[in-house]
């Protein structure tokens, strides 16, 4: 199944010179940049793998796209976000989020029920990728 | 003339009997307000024969400490303080003699900020939309816009997760919200109501939303509803690995009930509940309450505003309810579509939206925005634009309206000839490709049709979706539109 967090999944992947047009809005912002990866994408997930910290004050999108395919070449069957920072005050948070790679299989997830008191159930979502052990899962 | 001044002599002030307003004190041309003072603008349309500074005069009274006649025992208080102050009375334009409607006022009115009990709604729009706006010598009143002073906004709390935390809670950065009211309206059974609510989100939706009169009829009870909706929430969650939501209605007869359900709703695991506005300020600030102990997001309809918002010359302005409804504390608010089938012309919703998500809501005539606002780092409210709004506007809506928002497309998702999934997958393959345009720099106003059909080659829902609603379109005139004033400098 194809996992749709972030801003474009429902859309074609995005080319590196689409990647780079992303990447130059967020600059343009003033936004700083960076690149994570998982290969646990439970939507709960919320820390992904840091590929170094956030590149600050860039003026050049190739720089983004440089540790993007860094990254690919190191952890190619995994996924890896793109995601702008926005340091202004009242926002201090993430302004965009999208993905670069995915792996070449996604196995998605299960919902667990456990059917508890009256006619509640407690969901889990369980990632199927996680079945196996980190660096063994894609 | 002497007689109509400001009475100042003390035995001649309160030596009983009736006194014009203005000679009471309530008229105050010479008065600066003060940086802790509310700012009122009033619009009024004063009966035949009763000056314009009198009028306004009386709305400052009645707004405040005044009654009929003059009474000693304001001589046991520090009068003075509790007096709202008239200070400042325009002729609105397009109004009076040679146009179509009565002449009408701008009224400008300063409070105290020792008149308003700190962070009560309630009590603040006891006395400013209180007995004031039945009072004879007007025709009519309506409270047009007001400014909150920085001393008064800190003693409220406001939206209990505003728009970062809700964005960070939902993993959801960059882009508008996409949700869908569940319709038809009444009628569906838990169970048929669950299938519309996971289609909607397994498509592609990130909320779906109860409407504002589902509460618990005949045809379905609320805990039903709970139950079966938040199967469909968890198993469309696992389907995308996105996070969902749908905005559970907790609005019921009384306090206790909404607790009730409240509850029922965190314990099933929902990330938001949703309230009416029609309840109330003190429930709503309750349920703000509430909201903020147990990490869920407050979504509110708008449900009655129409009764007082929409007519230009009676009533309160929507601007003045958002303003109230982000200190009273919820983190969604209904604030219009411009292009929908809703009340509101673009500008004027945009100052909707501004009230809503700015830290700093600057003086702006031409969204109707007659005061600077200092929000003092409130929290801000997600708008939400609901209501006859489609995919084949997207270009519209992301111009007008930018990445905060929630856009919901109710029948532009139900209603898709291929279902519901289709619908919520054409919504999204649109705004995501809009999003994407406009960040590429491309001039998504001009070229959003072609944007909009080149991702339509590869989306076969997205292509059904603009041939259904072609050229579907609400143009009617607004009715509240702004009016503003050439030379104003609105303190």
């Amino acid at each position: 199944m194809r996992i749709t967090q972030g801003q474009f999944s429902f859309l074609p992947d995005l080319t590196d010179d689409e990647i780079r047009l992303q990447v130059d809005y967020a600059i343009s912002k003033g936004w700083a940049l960076g690149v994570e990866w998982t290969d646990d994408p439970h939507p709960r997930n919320t820390y992904w793998n840091m590929w170094g910290i956030p590149m600050f004050e860039i003026k050049d999108g190739a720089a983004v796209l440089y540790e993007v395919n860094a990254c690919r070449k190191a952890q190619g069957n995994s996924y890896i976000r793109v995601i702008a920072f926005d340091n202004t005050r009242g926002v201090e948070s993430i302004t965009m989020g999208f993905m670069v790679n995915r792996p070449a299989n996604e196995p998605g997830f299960g919902l667990v029920r456990q059917e508890a008191d009256g006619r509640q159930i407690r969901y889990t979502t369980h990632s199927y990728a996680t079945d196996k052990p980190a660096g063994q899962r894609y | 003339m002497a007689k109509e001044e400001r009475v100042t002599d003390i035995k001649e002030r309160y030596k009983g009997g009736v006194l014009k307003y203005k000679q009471m004190g309530y008229w105050r041309p010479d008065y600066e307000p003060k940086a802790t003072d509310t700012i009122c603008l009033f619009r009024i349309t004063p009966q035949e024969g009763v000056d314009a500074e009198e009028a306004a005069a009386a709305v400052a009274g009645e707004s405040s400490t005044a009654t009929w006649t003059v009474v000693w025992t304001d001589l046991l208080t520090a009068h003075e303080s509790y007096q709202a102050k008239a200070y400042r009375v325009d002729k609105v334009p397009n109004t009076g003699p040679g146009t179509n409607t009565e002449q009408q006022y701008f009224a400008y009115v300063a409070y105290d900020l020792i008149l308003f009990e700190d962070g009560s709604i309630a009590n603040m729009t006891a006395s400013l939309i209180g007995n004031v706006f039945s009072f004879k010598p007007l025709k009519a009143a309506r409270l047009e816009d007001i400014q909150i002073p920085v001393a008064y906004v800190k003693t409220f709390r406001g939206p209990p997760t505003g728009i970062i935390v809700e964005r960070e809670r939902l993993d959801k950065f960059g882009r508008p919200l996409l949700g869908a009211t569940m319709k038809p309206k009444l009628g569906l059974s838990g169970r048929n109501y669950g299938r519309v609510v996971y289609e909607g989100l397994t498509g592609g939706l990130d909320f779906t939303k109860d409407d504002e009169n589902i509460n618990s009829q005949a045809f379905m009870h609320w805990r039903d509803r709970f139950l079966y909706c938040m199967d469909a929430v968890n198993k469309a969650q696992s389907n995308t690995g996105e996070i969902k939501g749908h905005y559970l209605n907790v609005t019921a007869a009384d306090m206790e009930e909404m607790y009730a359900r409240a509850e029922f709703a965190k314990s099933l695991g929902s990330n938001i509940i949703m309230i009416d506005l029609v309840i109330g300020w003190t429930a709503m600030q309750s349920m703000s309450k509430w909201c903020r102990a147990n990490d869920m997001i407050l979504h509110l309809h708008r449900a009655g505003h129409g009764t007082y918002t929409r007519q230009r010359n009676h009533g309160v302005s929507f601007k003045v309810i958002a303003k109230w409804s982000r200190l009273a504390g919820v983190d969604h608010i209904h604030a219009g579509t411009a292009v929908g089938k809703l009340e509101g012309d673009p500008m004027t919703v945009q100052g909707y939206y501004n009230i809503c998500r700015d830290s700093y809501t600057k003086q702006d005539f031409s969204r109707g925005l007659f005061f600077d606002q200092d929000w003092a780092d409130l929290r801000k409210m997600m708008p939400v634009a609901s209501g006859g709004i489609h995919v084949g506007q997207m270009h519209q809506l992301v111009t007008l309206f930018g990445d905060d928002v929630v856009l919901q497309f109710g029948g532009g998702t139900i209603g898709h000839p291929e279902g519901i999934q289709a619908g919520a997958i054409a919504n999204r393959v649109g705004l995501e490709c809009m999003i994407k345009a406009r960040n590429e720099g491309r001039d998504i106003m001009a070229e959003g049709p072609d944007i909009l059909k080149a991702a339509a080659k590869t989306c076969k829902p997205l292509e059904t979706a603009l041939e259904t609603w072609k050229g579907v379109e609400f143009n009617y005139t607004a009715t509240d539109a702004p009016d503003f004033a050439t030379t104003p400098t609105a303190s």
